[in-house]
């Protein structure tokens, strides 16, 4: 019986020939996330277990992205604790405001996850570095600051489900509207504690961008990881930023999958995720006349050069809708600066669009775009939770680039094709 | 580890209850107990830390706990004096991080689906039998894997990885 591509990263970094699902193991990591919200806990918990040193000071990866620039005193007071144990225990990978970006767009553009990996990081959507062929999940502080100390985390082997798609994508439907039409079709626990491997024609056509896209959010199908093989595009893209030796791990053609999904998308529509949860996907279609406040575009999910290509794409020669504020915050520096190389901040300036420095910000109600009571939001973010980008009587419609983009035009859900964009 | 009995009052939620439900993302620029436990559940039931009397416990239906890895949401409740959460299936983050913790929690499908708002419980840890005094039914929550069993013996994961690393 052959094994997934995730139980051989699993067995290889536990040391083991084999593992099966239901397996309780300790496994080796490779890297150890953390942010301004979640490593301050586990900073706290790190100083009980008694150990002066890190596991390994190249190996920890700390970002305050979620907050950052400092949006108030004590969110400055949590970014000090996660500097000051970056330069007492040497931490290599300390990223400071002006070098940062959003963790999940910047740990793999900075090479520091690598195809076979497996990574733990302590913010839910770790699980973006599937895209890769890495095995990364989200853990809680507790494992952060163990991990910190001992190199190791205990896992529990997942069952895996295999998505596999096919077909060619319609024009303005990428990577978004594939995860948010697979998590309207399961649920928000239809992948609960399981391994979700993406597979199939469209997705050896999808880009890295949207691949990250659809591993950011495997979580919110309550999957353990989101997975996919690698490739040719995968190895172009860690070929510049990768400084040491990496392992491809590939899934056996007897692979046991718990389940198997098989959509022809080639006719898919653009997807929208209503309040307040990701499973309520609609197809635009049947989106009916929803005003908006706001749009934001940016975010884990979708703040990467492609999203704002995309994005600008559709804005190019459009002003934005009178009552909507649209915000478009690049993930990372890298992004930021190639973004406005190629013109994209001359597009998105003249349609009215604010243009933000990389955080999480809004996204989760933090800063940089919150709502007010009864105010609607389309977003590219991940999640549409009550009051999850301010007021609890506040709304997020979850959606990709294009219909942010063209839904600030219209002030309404829309798709490029009702704002005269083919 | 305290008391493996437990009793107190019920409070019931639905399915798919979130970590931004249960600690809102407006509150995480501090990650004190005493601060998180004011504002749990605010966005489910604003009144809730109001109320809630140290004892009390929890009854919720699916997948609580989705969303963010946020420990800040198990340490709320646990500040805020619930002794114990039931429900019948939790968010991989967060039953993580519930043992990693030391918060008690139980998966039971029935115990979920009977137990009223406001009756009394009682949930003895050790077997994971829980009593509904109110009615006088009782259910049997799934039992923890050995290892699981191991990490809340020793009092969470740091007290376990502490041990390993004398050993």
């Amino acid at each position: 019986m052959g094994m997934t591509i995730t139980e051989k990263i699993l067995a290889a970094h536990a040391g083991k020939k084999k593992v099966a699902p239901g397996d309780l193991i300790n496994a080796k990591v490779d890297l150890v996330l953390g942010n301004d919200i979640t490593a301050p806990v586990a900073i706290k918990e790190f100083s009980k277990i008694g150990v002066n040193r890190v596991f390994d000071q190249e190996k920890i990866a700390l970002v305050p992205d979620h907050f950052t620039p400092n949006k108030d005193i004590k969110s400055a007071e949590q970014v000090k604790i996660l500097r000051e144990f970056a330069r007492r225990y040497g931490i290599a990978n300390y990223f400071e405001v002006g070098e940062m970006g959003v963790e999940h767009c910047l740990l793999p553009e900075k090479g520091l996850v690598l195809p076979g990996d497996l990574v733990i990081g302590a913010d839910s959507h770790t699980c973006t570095y599937g895209a890769l062929g890495a095995f990364s999940t989200g853990v809680g502080s507790t494992d952060m600051a163990a991990g910190m100390a001992i190199g190791e985390a205990w896992f529990k082997v997942p069952e895996s489900i295999k998505f596999n798609y096919y077909g060619k994508l319609p024009r303005w439907v990428g990577g978004k509207d594939l995860i948010l039409f697979t998590i309207g079709k399961i649920g928000v626990d239809g992948a609960l504690y399981q391994s979700m491997e993406f597979t199939g024609e469209t997705i050896d056509n999808l880009s890295m961008e949207g691949r990250f896209t659809m591993a950011n959010m495997a979580i919110e199908a309550g999957g353990k990881n989101g997975i996919f093989a690698v490739d040719a595009k995968t190895r172009e893209y860690v070929a510049s930023r990768a400084k040491r030796s990496y392992t491809v791990y590939a899934s056996d053609p007897d692979a046991v999958y718990n389940k198997v999904y098989e959509w022809d998308v080639s006719k898919l529509e653009p997807q929208i995720a209503f309040p307040h949860l990701p499973e309520n996907t609609k197809p635009l279609s049947e989106c009916g006349n929803v005003s908006i406040d706001q749009s934001i575009i940016g975010s884990c999910t979708n703040g990467r050069i492609e999203d704002l290509r995309e994005a600008a794409q559709v804005l190019k020669g459009h002003k934005v809708n009178s009552n909507v504020r649209l915000i478009v915050i690049p993930g990372t520096q890298d992004i930021w600066r190639q973004a406005m190389r190629e013109g994209l901040f001359e597009i998105f300036l003249d349609a009215g669009a604010a243009v933000s420095t990389p955080t999480c910000g809004p996204c989760l109600g933090g800063h940089m775009g919150i709502l007010a009571k009864g105010e609607r939001a389309v977003a590219t973010t991940n999640r549409n939770f009550v009051g999850r980008m301010g007021h609890p009587e506040s709304e997020v419609y979850l959606a990709g680039p294009a219909v942010a983009a063209a839904s600030a035009i219209a002030g309404k859900l829309a798709g490029p094709g009702e704002v005269g964009v083919k | 580890m305290s008391s493996n009995i437990l009793q107190g009052k019920v409070w019931r939620f639905g399915n798919d209850v979130d970590t931004d439900l249960i600690i809102p993302a407006r509150y995480l620029n501090t990650s004190e107990p005493k601060e998180l436990a004011v504002h749990c559940m605010e966005d489910a039931d604003p009144g809730f830390a109001g109320k809630v009397n140290l004892g009390d416990i929890i009854v919720a239906g699916k997948n609580f706990g989705c969303g963010s890895s946020r420990e800040h949401a198990p340490i709320s409740i646990k500040a805020a004096g619930v002794s114990c959460v039931i429900a019948a299936s939790f968010a991989r983050i967060f039953y993580r991080n519930s043992i990693n913790i030391g918060l008690p929690i139980l998966e039971s499908a029935e115990a979920s689906k009977a137990i009223a708002e406001g009756n009394q419980v009682e949930v003895d840890l050790s077997s994971g039998k829980i009593m509904d005094l109110t009615t006088g039914k009782s259910y049997q929550a799934a039992p923890f894997p050995p290892f699981m069993q191991e990490l809340i013996n020793a009092g969470g994961l740091i007290e376990y990885v502490k041990k390993r690393i004398t050993n």
